[in-house]
């Protein structure tokens, strides 16, 4: 199925709640509500036409300047060999959304990564912690105004700049003889 | 060996009898042999190591050690120098006498066993007319030494180790005791040099192919054998895919090395023990033992340094059978490895023993029985080696490979 | 939100759900993050009795090097050298995914002969990953002696992709629209002799180790995976093939030259235990080694004669905000799946590189209930999991 059929079906079915497709700006997705994510994709799993056995790919993309972070959710289906993507558009200050584990096991810990990397909360999965960072880890790195913390147990997480002070060989040489002149200027005659 | 030494005293002039500084003299004579008994048993260790890096360097397309010494054959001087200079490292909160006597009680139970080995026929430290079972008793002081390097370790990697091994060499000690037992059957002694006496020089004439079930006995001793010291298929204590090192995660410098040293001296002493058992010792060709013993001179002379070689090439072909298969099987696990022993090797080893006292009275009634089997049996197993040989060939041709025994040394 | 399992964590103040956990009679053992046999930095809270685990909790980010983070941050030419280092065994594919995804950004076609010197490097470097990865589980199952021979023919292989690109690890061979160097001269015969060696090799591979009766012992019947939690958990690759579900993205969702050559999909049968179990896993990576050799010999003898390497990129790659583009690839690890949003100047708003060896780490808890220790080593080496896949 191509993905305006996809989209059809799921407008057939769940009506006002599903927009159109967005535009291919070379991959064409759908947006759809927050709340309706859960039911929506467990409809995408068990209908026999669309059968979507397999979360691929679960990401989080950070939007500062719409104010909005984007989880985006790439189905694939091992049985008609079709993909689609979703697309959920949740509020900056507080990224939450219900977690979709219970319907594709692949989503335990593709939804943990996002959790510890950008802060989404998903609620209803069974062990949300963070996955890469440390347990005790402080902020979400991939947001886009992440600043990081100046030290962990005692670990300073920046270096001295080992390029400081540093000038170039022929800068170096050409400041001498700068200098060397302006001295030789300033000699009285 | 205290005949020898009563005989010296009466060639320096004394009856041993009656002269106050017998025992002293036997004291003396007991350091003195222990001294190189245990040198033997550690000089070679450490020779074996050395051969079987090379060995499985070569089998595994790569050199080993070649820098040290004429091919490397120093490696393992460097490598215990090395150690000695190692800081001697005891985890904080481990067992300390415990920790630090461990490596002695496997070095201990290890080198026991050379006493009772026969080197030639009249090589041997002390022929004791409970030789065998001697030898079984002193090696399951090595299990006291693992379990204690286990635990007192104070590590969970380790523990792991050392109940692995303990339930594995206990275990094993079964199958290997009946295995052995055949020998002594057939003998009718369990001193060690009555039974190679009671085989023959040639081929035919040893207990490995007097009847099948001596043969199962063979192959289920050196299995068992095998497990008892933790070679691969059996090396699950000492699996470093899984726990790192087992029981001997927390040891450094010379400690480390005694585990080593037993683990590499043993090889000599469960082949040796094959060999003597199974496959006639010292026994040379065309001279059985009556006719050696009466030699005089030169010729004894001769006929002992040849005892002696064709005792070493024996037990060293089966030190090369053990390292080769180390570094060609995997490993087996541990639950599979219980399984083996106690559903597979005991029973087969119990009816082995009833099978060959029943082959006992068959050939005492009708010995040309006796006789045809061992031919038949020899026979076979030379049949079998030469079709494998053959295989080996066509396995290398196929692969487009060389035998090559002449560069990269 | 429910409250979370209550699993041991990082955190070494948090001793009282450990010491809940020793209350009960169990043993909870670290197996890593240094372990020689954990196929990288990887930490598993193991809960056992005795020899028998009750859990196995994969603890990762060891390997973490915020790679996705420095995708935005870098220009698109510029990050070809950070995929290297994504799975730095099998380097050639992640190079490939992430051109592809740049390439459908662009709208650009790539010429011909850099497809087949980029399949040609990616079919060899998939037969060096999958000696790793089946010399490695040899060797974590007690048979060291296949490791150095798997090892020994990947040296050809480096010296060959030394030759090609001058690296042996992480290649950077290919850029955005094509490939950085073309074949040198002699590298058709080369490649050809070495393939001629070569599949002798794997009959005396499988007749050392993979029909070896203890092997078989140890790995028979050991986590067999079904097909419906194989898709579940999203397993791909090899990993997936074993439990049977036939696809393989070059077969599948061909890209490339891929549909010019023909090769065979090996899948998991159960023929000496249960399919999708440790060793059809094992299995089918070695019959993967030999279609790779196929393909080469279909690649070397189609060899276009012209000269273009390389299509025509812009100096500066500079795409429209929110273009996104996904590219999949048929990676030695499975499908690698590539998610690029273009930002405004000249790097990403957001590259995801969904990998693997990630979702293979997420079934190992489900399928470690009641296995022995030494079965966990063998189930992660089955797995083919590497740890700078799952951390990027």
């Amino acid at each position: 199925m191509t993905f305006e059929e996809i989209q059809q079906r799921l407008a057939a079915k769940f009506g006002e709640r599903i927009g159109a497709l967005a535009p291919a700006n070379k991959d064409p997705f759908l947006v759809v509500p927050a709340a309706d994510i859960v039911e929506i994709c467990r409809f995408a799993k068990e209908d026999e036409a669309l059968a979507f056995d397999c979360l691929m790919n679960l990401s989080s993309v950070d939007w500062p300047k719409k104010n909005q972070i984007e989880v985006v959710y790439h189905l694939w289906s091992y049985r008609r060999r079709h993909s689609f993507i979703l697309k959920v558009q949740l509020d900056r200050a507080k990224p939450e959304i219900a977690s979709i584990e219970s319907i594709w096991k692949s989503a335990n810990w593709l939804e943990r990564e996002q959790y510890d990397l950008m802060g989404v909360t998903f609620t209803g999965h069974p062990d949300l912690r963070r996955i890469m960072m440390p347990d005790d880890w402080v902020g979400n790195p991939l947001r886009k105004d992440y600043a990081e913390q100046p030290q962990w147990h005692n670990i300073t997480t920046t270096r001295d700049n080992s390029l400081e002070g540093y000038v170039r060989l022929d800068e170096l040489t050409k400041k001498a003889a700068e200098a060397a002149a302006a001295a030789k200027k300033e000699l009285p005659q | 060996m205290q005949g020898f030494i009563d005989n010296l005293i009466r060639g320096w002039g004394y009856d041993p009898a009656s002269w106050p500084w017998t025992q002293f003299v036997y004291v003396a004579f007991m350091g003195l042999f222990s001294f190189i008994v245990i040198n033997f048993a550690a000089i070679s260790g450490g020779i074996f190591s050395w051969a079987e890096r090379r060995i499985a360097a070569r089998m595994q397309s790569r050199v080993g050690p070649n820098r040290v010494g004429p091919a490397g054959f120093l490696q393992w001087i460097a490598d215990a120098v090395k150690l000695l200079f190692k800081e001697d490292l005891i985890p904080a909160e481990a067992d300390n006498v415990l920790f630090r006597a461990a490596p002695y009680f496997m070095m201990v139970g290890f080198a026991c066993v050379f006493v009772a080995l026969p080197f030639s026929h009249r090589l041997i430290i002390a022929d004791m007319n409970i030789g065998i079972f001697y030898i079984l008793a002193v090696t399951a002081l090595i299990v006291v030494g693992i379990i204690m390097s286990g635990w007192s370790s104070n590590s969970k990697w380790s523990l792991f180790g050392a109940i692995r091994s303990a339930a594995q060499i206990i275990s094993y000690e079964i199958p290997a005791g009946m295995a052995l037992m055949i020998p002594v059957l057939l003998a009718g002694t369990m001193s060690t040099q009555g039974i190679i006496r009671a085989q023959g020089p040639w081929p035919w004439q040893w207990f490995i192919f007097d009847d099948p079930a001596a043969t199962a006995a063979f192959f289920i001793f050196f299995i068992s054998a095998l497990a008892e010291g933790n070679r691969t298929p059996f090396d699950l204590p000492e699996a470093e895919s899984e726990l790192v090192s087992g029981y001997n995660t927390e040891y450094s410098g010379m400690r480390f090395s005694y585990f080593f040293l037993v683990e590499w001296g043993n090889l000599w002493v469960m082949s040796a023990l094959a060999v003597t058992m199974f496959m006639g010792g010292w026994q040379v060709p065309f001279l059985p033992a009556e006719r050696l013993d009466a030699l005089t001179g030169w010729a004894a002379f001769f006929a002992e340094v040849a005892s002696v070689l064709i005792f070493a090439l024996k037990t060293l072909f089966f030190v090369f059978v053990v390292m080769w298969l180390r570094w060609t099987l995997p490993r087996i696990r541990v639950d599979q490895m219980m399984n083996m022993c106690w559903k597979y090797l005991v029973p087969a080893s119990f009816v082995s023993v009833l099978f060959v006292a029943g082959w006992m009275l068959v050939v005492r009634s009708a010995p040309a029985v006796g006789i045809a089997m061992r031919f038949l049996l020899a026979g076979a197993a030379t049949v079998a080696v030469v079709l494998f040989v053959q295989r080996v060939a066509h396995n290398l041709r196929d692969t487009g490979d060389k035998f090559d025994f002449t560069s990269n040394w | 939100m429910s409250k979370p399992l209550e699993v041991p964590t990082m955190d070494m103040e948090n001793k009282e759900v450990l010491r809940r956990i020793e209350i009960g009679g169990d043993m909870l053992l670290n197996m890593g993050p240094q372990h020689p046999s954990t196929h990288g930095v990887i930490n598993f809270l193991v809960q056992t009795d005795g020899e028998v685990m009750k859990r196995a909790i994969p603890e990762v980010g060891y390997l973490h090097r915020s790679l996705e983070k420095i995708g935005e941050r870098c220009t698109y030419n510029g990050y070809m050298p950070y995929t290297d280092r994504v799975d730095y065994i099998a380097a050639m594919f992640a190079n490939q995914g992430w051109a592809m995804a740049v390439e459908r950004l662009l709208g650009m076609q790539v010429p011909r002969r850099a497809e087949f010197c980029r399949v040609i490097a990616c079919e060899l470097n998939r037969i060096s990953s999958h000696l790793i990865s089946v010399g490695t589980m040899a060797m974590d199952i007690g048979a060291v002696t296949p490791f150095p021979y798997a090892l020994r023919e990947r040296e050809f292989i480096n010296d060959l992709l030394e030759e090609l690109c001058g690296a042996r690890l992480t290649y950077n061979y290919l850029r955005i629209g094509g490939v950085a160097f073309d074949l040198p001269s002699g590298y058709e015969d080369k490649v050809s002799a070495f393939l001629d060696h070569f599949e002798k090799i794997l009959d005396e591979f499988n007749r050392l180790i993979t029909y070896n009766e203890i092997f078989i012992k140890r790995l028979a019947h050991l986590a067999p995976i079904p097909a419906q939690m194989a898709i579940d958990y999203c397993l791909v690759g090899p990993n997936l093939r074993a439990s049977g579900v036939n696809f393989d993205v070059r077969k599948a969702l061909p890209y490339s030259v891929y549909p010019d050559f023909q090769f065979d999909v090996p899948l998991g049968k159960g023929e000496v235990g249960t399919v999708g179990d440790a060793w059809d896993r094992f299995w089918c990576r070695v019959e993967e080694m030999r279609q790779s050799c196929r393909i080469l010999r279909q690649a070397l003898a189609q060899l276009p004669q012209d000269t273009a390497i390389m299509g025509k990129v812009p100096r500066k790659i500079k795409i429209p905000e929110g273009t996104e583009a996904y590219s999949r690839i048929e990676s030695a690890r499975g499908d690698m799946q590539y998610y690029v949003v273009a930002g405004p100047g000249e790097n990403a708003h957001r590259v995801k590189i969904r990998t693997g060896s990630f979702t293979a780490m997420g079934i190992i808890d489900a399928l470690s209930r009641g296995l022995m220790i030494a079965d966990l080593v063998a189930l992660i080496a089955s797995l083919d999991v590497v740890a700078p896949e799952i951390d990027r």
